[in-house]
């Protein structure tokens, strides 16, 4: 009946091939959709099981050495012990083994220190690794309100790396282009860090490291003066909403009843855990990232100079709790605070972005 | 005529190629010799000329070129004139509207600049367009409903880029230039407002486009499924009910009861084109100027209801 030429068979072959070009881009079912809110209003997480197992294969912690808590405390035996001063040395060495395992298991030791002498904060490894040890306990004891009994341990970010894979440096002022041309608007470029829109590629300054408000909707239906928040700003906050919902490997639901966005009683108690981890991040990353910058080597920064930053996807990797919300911190007391000099000691001030004192960096050893 | 049977044009008819009726009195003439194109005759008429471009036509023309031109090329800077990424980043690229820092201030070239130019030539040209199409149809002896339907597709426009930036006090407020950047501005859009589908005005425009779609696939459909009686020539049928209309009309008498008439029909989808924009750019302009949370403003008038928390009290982390 029909005779297929001229148009309509351009017509077919051109609907066939964009077809199956977007078929092939399609997530292949079976999934398994869990409801999380009331019928029709679409809060299902849709999770695939493939997609599923895959993650599951690679957020597995490791095996932890049997608990050992006997000796005496570490400062009395090591010389420069700074931060786990009232470690036992049973628990210490423990622990030192188990950072090697977790950020150098290719190098040893000798990543962070001098061979012959322990106590050198001659590597900017060492430096490092101290800082980011107050950093840790700082997370498990301060920010319980979002890391809860899970808690974290050098390897729910480095994952055997000696650097975390997934950190962010500062990208282009947005308006910078110097030139005739409208460039350097910070956006409208096919981003990874918001999914691959066009969004903001970099909505971690402003919202994760500076304090802008992420907050765009008002709470009166009618307007009244209260929120002065533009188009621009909400497509920020859209993007950085992008990076949260990357990270966990969720979507908007995970967190919000997406009829009500910004409604509090409609959302999820994630929602509220979410929020915590926004000051905490803007803690990490001005107060313990940032003031390491002169510590790196130049090429361990990034584009612009800046120092790797943490953002959720740090610790989460795609994935709702980080490593599947395995207890590993509990297994290292010292990492929750236990026998450890207060962390929050280490800086001058904590919220403030002020510098802090950074021992060994002059060498003087007084910081602690 | 069972060549009519079928879901696209087989049937060409090819008499002399036809110059149109006289031109009434003006600097132009219809240019260009015609010729015939079976390719496109299988979409609509095989015969391709004369064109007329007259004044409007070559202004609206240049007019639209050069906002193009300000778009692309504005685009393609921002790739660092890279041939291959300005390809493969197409979707991607846009030209912003300025900080709204800006206000309705003329912003430097590089900082919105060339939006609001592009913005204004773009507009120039949809506008000189609306007089060429209503020129056009007015010296052919015809109505303007094109004109007019054309006129609502601008107001939606305007109201978007135009009316409510000004309103709200800030060029920053309107969509930028780019397929996928003014995709991110929608949502953007609605995730400030507290949820567009709460607008009423919103609902009345997607009541109206989804409507429109299925007034063209009823009307589309019966006129195929009777051409073969002739209804193809639906203007005669329109005054003279032959055997095409009369059972177009009882097919849709004994299928829902009532049916439109082969006149009324074009005025149903019409209103319903035209309506789309026109509603849609009311829902525009009243958010963010009256209405600053349509979910909140749904809540208070009972259009949607308050769900009951189903996780004990949730409530805003920063007010404790």
């Amino acid at each position: 009946m029909f005779r297929l030429n001229g148009i309509p068979a351009i017509a077919l072959a051109a609907t066939f091939v964009v077809a199956l070009i977007a078929v092939l881009t399609f997530t292949r079912p079976p999934v398994d959709v869990i409801a999380t809110g009331d019928p029709g209003t679409g809060m299902q997480i849709v999770y695939n099981p493939a997609k599923v197992n895959a993650a599951l294969g690679i957020n597995q912690a490791p095996s932890s050495l049997p608990p050992i808590d006997a000796g005496p405390a570490a400062s009395t035996v090591y010389k420069n012990v700074q931060v786990l001063k009232n470690v036992s040395t049973g628990a210490f060495g423990r622990l030192m083994v188990s950072i090697t395992t977790w950020v150098a298991p290719q190098q040893g030791c000798g990543y962070c220190h001098v061979a012959g002498d322990f106590a050198s904060d001659a590597k900017y490894t060492k430096v490092v690794a101290r800082r980011m040890l107050q950093m840790t306990i700082a997370v498990n004891t301060t920010y319980s309100n979002h890391v809860g009994s899970v808690g974290v341990t050098c390897y729910t970010c480095h994952r055997g790396m000696n650097n975390p894979s997934q950190v962010w440096f500062t990208g282009v002022t947005p308006g910078s282009g110097g030139g005739l041309a409208e460039t350097r608007m910070g956006k409208d470029l096919p981003a990874a860090a918001v999914d691959g829109s066009s969004l903001p590629s970099d909505p971690y300054t402003p919202f994760l490291l500076n304090s802008a408000p992420i907050r765009v909707n008002g709470n009166s239906a009618l307007p009244d003066g209260t929120n002065l928040a533009s188009l621009k700003q909400t497509e920020w906050t859209y993007a950085l909403m992008m990076t949260y919902s990357q990270a966990l490997g969720v979507g908007c639901e995970y967190c919000h009843n997406s009829r009500a966005i910004n409604d509090w009683s409609e959302s999820t108690p994630q929602r509220v855990t979410a929020f915590y981890a926004e000051a905490m991040l803007r803690d990490l990353n001005s107060n313990y990232m940032v003031p390491l910058t002169g510590v790196f080597p130049a090429a361990q920064l990034g584009p612009s100079g800046d120092v790797a930053k943490v953002d959720c996807a740090t610790c989460h990797q795609g994935v709702y709790a980080p490593l599947f919300g395995a207890k590993m911190a509990a297994q290292f007391p010292p990492l929750e605070g236990v026998g450890t000099v207060s962390p929050t000691a280490a800086t001058t001030g904590e919220g403030t972005g002020a510098m802090p004192a950074m021992p060994g960096m002059t060498g003087s050893g007084t910081g602690q | 005529m069972p060549e009519y049977q079928n879901i696209f044009t087989r049937v060409q008819i090819r008499g002399p190629a036809h110059a149109g009726v006289p031109l009434a009195q003006g600097p132009w003439a219809r240019e260009g010799k015609p010729g015939f194109s079976y390719l496109l005759g299988q979409l609509g008429n095989a015969q391709i000329g004369p064109f007329y471009l007259g004044t409007l036509g070559l202004a609206s023309f240049l007019c639209g070129f050069i906002a193009i031109e300000i778009i692309g090329l504005n685009m393609w800077a921002s790739v660092g004139w890279s041939p291959i990424l300005f390809i493969r980043d197409l979707p991607w690229l846009g030209l912003e509207p300025p900080s709204p820092a800006y206000g309705l201030h003329i912003p430097p070239l590089n900082q919105g600049g060339w939006w609001l130019m592009a913005g204004f030539f773009l507009t120039s040209a949809m506008i000189l367009w609306f007089f060429r199409v209503h020129r056009r149809a007015t010296q052919l002896g015809l109505g303007t409903h094109t004109a007019w339907a054309w006129a609502s597709a601008i107001w939606l426009y305007l109201c978007l880029g135009f009316f409510r930036p000004i309103l709200m006090g800030a060029w920053g407020e309107a969509p930028p230039f780019g397929i996928f950047p003014h995709l991110d501005w929608t949502v953007a859009f609605s995730l400030r407002c507290g949820n567009l589908y709460y607008d009423p005005f919103h609902m009345l425009s997607i009541v109206f486009l989804y409507g429109s779609a299925v007034l063209f696939a009823m009307h589309a459909g019966t006129i195929l499924a009777t051409s073969r009686f002739g209804a193809d020539k639906e203007v005669e049928q329109t005054v003279d009910r032959g055997t095409a209309a009369e059972r177009g009309a009882l097919f849709w008498r004994w299928t829902m009861g009532f049916n439109a008439t082969f006149e009324s029909i074009h005025r149903w989808a019409w209103w319903f084109a035209v309506l789309t924009p026109i509603t849609g750019g009311i829902g525009i302009l009243l958010t963010g100027t009256v209405v600053d949370n349509w979910f909140l403003w749904a809540v208070k008038h009972g259009v949607a209801p308050h769900y009951a928390a189903l996780y004990g009290t949730i409530s805003d982390p920063a007010k404790q």
